[in-house]
């Protein structure tokens, strides 16, 4: 003991003393430490050099050549962008809003009533979720094709509210599994009727998982390309749409920039939704 | 939950609307491709759906060499990006799975924030990445004219000559690395899933009786997580084969997909039948998988995710 207060204590080893990794630190190793940094890279570079490169003053666009905004100014004033945004973000606003009504409509159904069949019927429900998307997108073409509806902007939101419908339900009924069906009889008991019921205690209860559920809608549909590829006339271009065109044509600045503001909104759009979620989840109504 | 009978009218007031939305605008579009699969082409890319032309041909047809081929290829391309996935994914759910609680949802978000993006885009970002003045090509002709300058430097001659790209777009190692990266948290997240309700002890046990960490994770860690291993595979192996978009910008002539073969059917070929057999073809094996998914499920109890 004497001796090593006596001598100088090789301090900051010490401090961590290998000891501290329990036999399941996994985490904690080195190794582990790599393979995690190893998969964050190969998650993380691909995007992140997109981002960065839409900031980069080069039209090739290979090496760094110093920082300009030049491409943002080019997107933003690029008619047809701008023509493939409206379009996005209109599409976008209509299928949300019926998609929502109607799958919130499908979460509360499923989650309030047995009915004959309710597991085929769940199952099928489900299914626009994980069929692949290109058979999705093929019929839908199909149907439009053979009542012989022209393809353009009405046959995009069609669609979208179609496949939104599914996920809507999926996060609404989430959202009803907490809730207690006592609230109800208690309210019915206090003389409320059936639709005042709803409104004033089965309707508050399922907001957030609603708004969630919306906003989710809205981002599948902002992101979708396949089914709007094969869905999508003339004069319905999306931006997704635009940009895999202008992508097929060469790889440019204007296209990074282009992404990163689909990027930054997209992921707004879908943080804005996890706090509604969880909010939600934590509160009582 | 109530039986539907006590309230015919709330029931079909909240079923009927969103039920008959995906009856007309989903499941009739299917049924109408799948019509259109026992039919044939017309000489000018119609469809003749009489009684004398109704058959399985379509089917017949994607056993034909020059589609078999495609489809086999499909198939392996997505088994062998499965395989990746779980050779990146076990490890990274493991790490998240056993990390400290601080970080376990830092890094949880962290896997999931990439696949919020847009597909188009991380598929597009790869095209840069990979091209042939890309950023792997260009870190690779920096450290070649590194090496080539120190050994000019030492007075040797530059032993590794000039620099040539790799061809690295444009293949089948592409759409690989794409699909990989397009689909791996739907390996992770089921992966994570059951780790993280692993019941540690289990492994404390098998350390204790003098296993060692790899003898304990392959005959503790991995067998224990196997339903979330068999989903993980079961749905990364479903994306993807039904890949359309990351062979399409990926990929060459030697990478074309079922995705491809069905969206070139119903676009520059004029094969709608034929497409709409392959779409099947496609959906069937979704329904397989699923299928084998809901088995494996029941067996183990409870739902595998």
């Amino acid at each position: 003991m004497s001796i090593s207060t006596a001598t100088a204590t090789p301090a900051p080893r010490l401090r961590r003393p290998r000891r501290d990794i329990g036999p399941l630190d996994y985490t904690k190793r080195a190794w582990m430490r790599l393979l995690l940094a190893v998969n964050f890279v190969f998650l993380y570079f691909p995007i992140v050099a997109l981002i960065a490169f839409s900031f980069n003053d080069s039209k090739r666009n290979i090496t760094w050549q110093g920082f300009t905004f030049k491409y943002y100014t080019q997107a933003f004033n690029n008619n047809a962008l701008q023509d493939a945004f409206t379009n996005s973000l209109m599409i976008a606003a209509i299928s949300t809003a019926v998609s929502t009504v109607l799958g919130t409509m499908l979460g509360v159904a499923l989650h309030r009533y047995r009915f004959p069949a309710k597991d085929v019927v769940e199952s099928w429900v489900h299914l626009p979720i994980v069929i692949p998307e290109i058979c999705m997108g093929v019929a839908m073409l199909a149907l439009f094709a053979l009542i012989k509806f022209p393809l353009g902007l009405a046959t995009v939101i069609v669609s979208h509210i179609a496949f939104s419908i599914p996920f809507v339900a999926v996060v609404v009924r989430a959202r009803m599994a907490g809730f207690d069906l006592s609230l109800e009889e208690a309210s019915r008991d206090l003389g409320a009727n059936q639709w005042q019921t709803f409104w004033n205690v089965t309707f508050p209860y399922l907001i957030p998982g609603a708004v969630a559920g919306g906003l989710l809608a809205l981002t599948l549909s902002l992101d979708d390309f396949v089914i709007t590829f094969f869905t999508s006339g003339p004069g319905s271009t999306t931006f997704p749409i635009k940009i895999y065109s202008m992508v097929r044509f060469s790889v440019t600045p204007e296209v990074n920039a282009a992404s990163t503001i689909l990027i930054v909104l997209t992921l707004t759009l879908t943080v804005v939704a996890m706090a509604m979620q969880g909010r939600g989840g934590n509160k009582k109504i | 939950m109530q039986n539907w009978r006590r309230n015919k009218f709330a029931f079909s007031v909240l079923f009927l609307p969103p039920a008959a939305w995906l009856v007309i605008f989903f499941t009739l579009p299917l049924a109408i491709v799948w019509v259109y699969s026992f039919g044939a082409r017309g000489p000018l890319g119609e469809i003749i759906l009489d009684w004398s032309a109704v058959s399985l041909g379509n089917y017949a047809r994607s056993l034909e060499w020059i589609n078999l081929e495609i489809v086999a290829k499909s198939i392996w391309i997505a088994v062998v990006a499965t395989a990746i996935c779980i050779g990146l994914g076990f490890p990274l759910a493991m790490g998240i799975a056993f990390a400290s609680p601080r970080y376990r949802n830092i890094l949880l978000l962290l896997v999931i924030l990439p696949f919020w993006t847009n597909l188009l885009i991380r598929t597009y970002a790869w095209i840069a990445v990979l091209r042939e003045r890309g950023h792997v090509n260009f870190a690779l002709e920096w450290l070649h004219d590194t090496i080539n300058g120190g050994l000019a430097v030492l007075g040797l001659p530059a032993l590794l000559g000039a620099f040539e790209p790799l061809q690295l777009l444009y293949n089948q190692n592409a759409v690989i690395i794409g699909i990989v990266y397009v689909n791996l948290p739907f390996m992770v997240l089921p992966l994570y899933a059951t780790l993280e309700k692993l019941d540690r002890s289990y492994l404390e046990a098998s350390l204790d009786l003098g296993a060692g960490q790899w003898r304990t994770l392959f005959s503790v860690t991995v067998p224990l997580s196997l339903p979330g291993i068999s989903t993980g595979v079961l749905l990364t192996f479903i994306l993807a084969l039904g890949s359309f978009l990351t062979p399409d910008l990926l990929g060459g002539p030697d990478s074309i997909m079922i995705g491809n073969l069905i969206a070139q059917q119903f676009g520059s070929a004029r094969d709608w039948p034929f497409g709409a057999a392959l779409s099947f073809l496609l959906m069937y094996a979704t329904f397989i998988i699923l299928w084998v998914k809901a088995m494996v499920a029941k067996r183990e109890g409870g739902s595998a995710f």
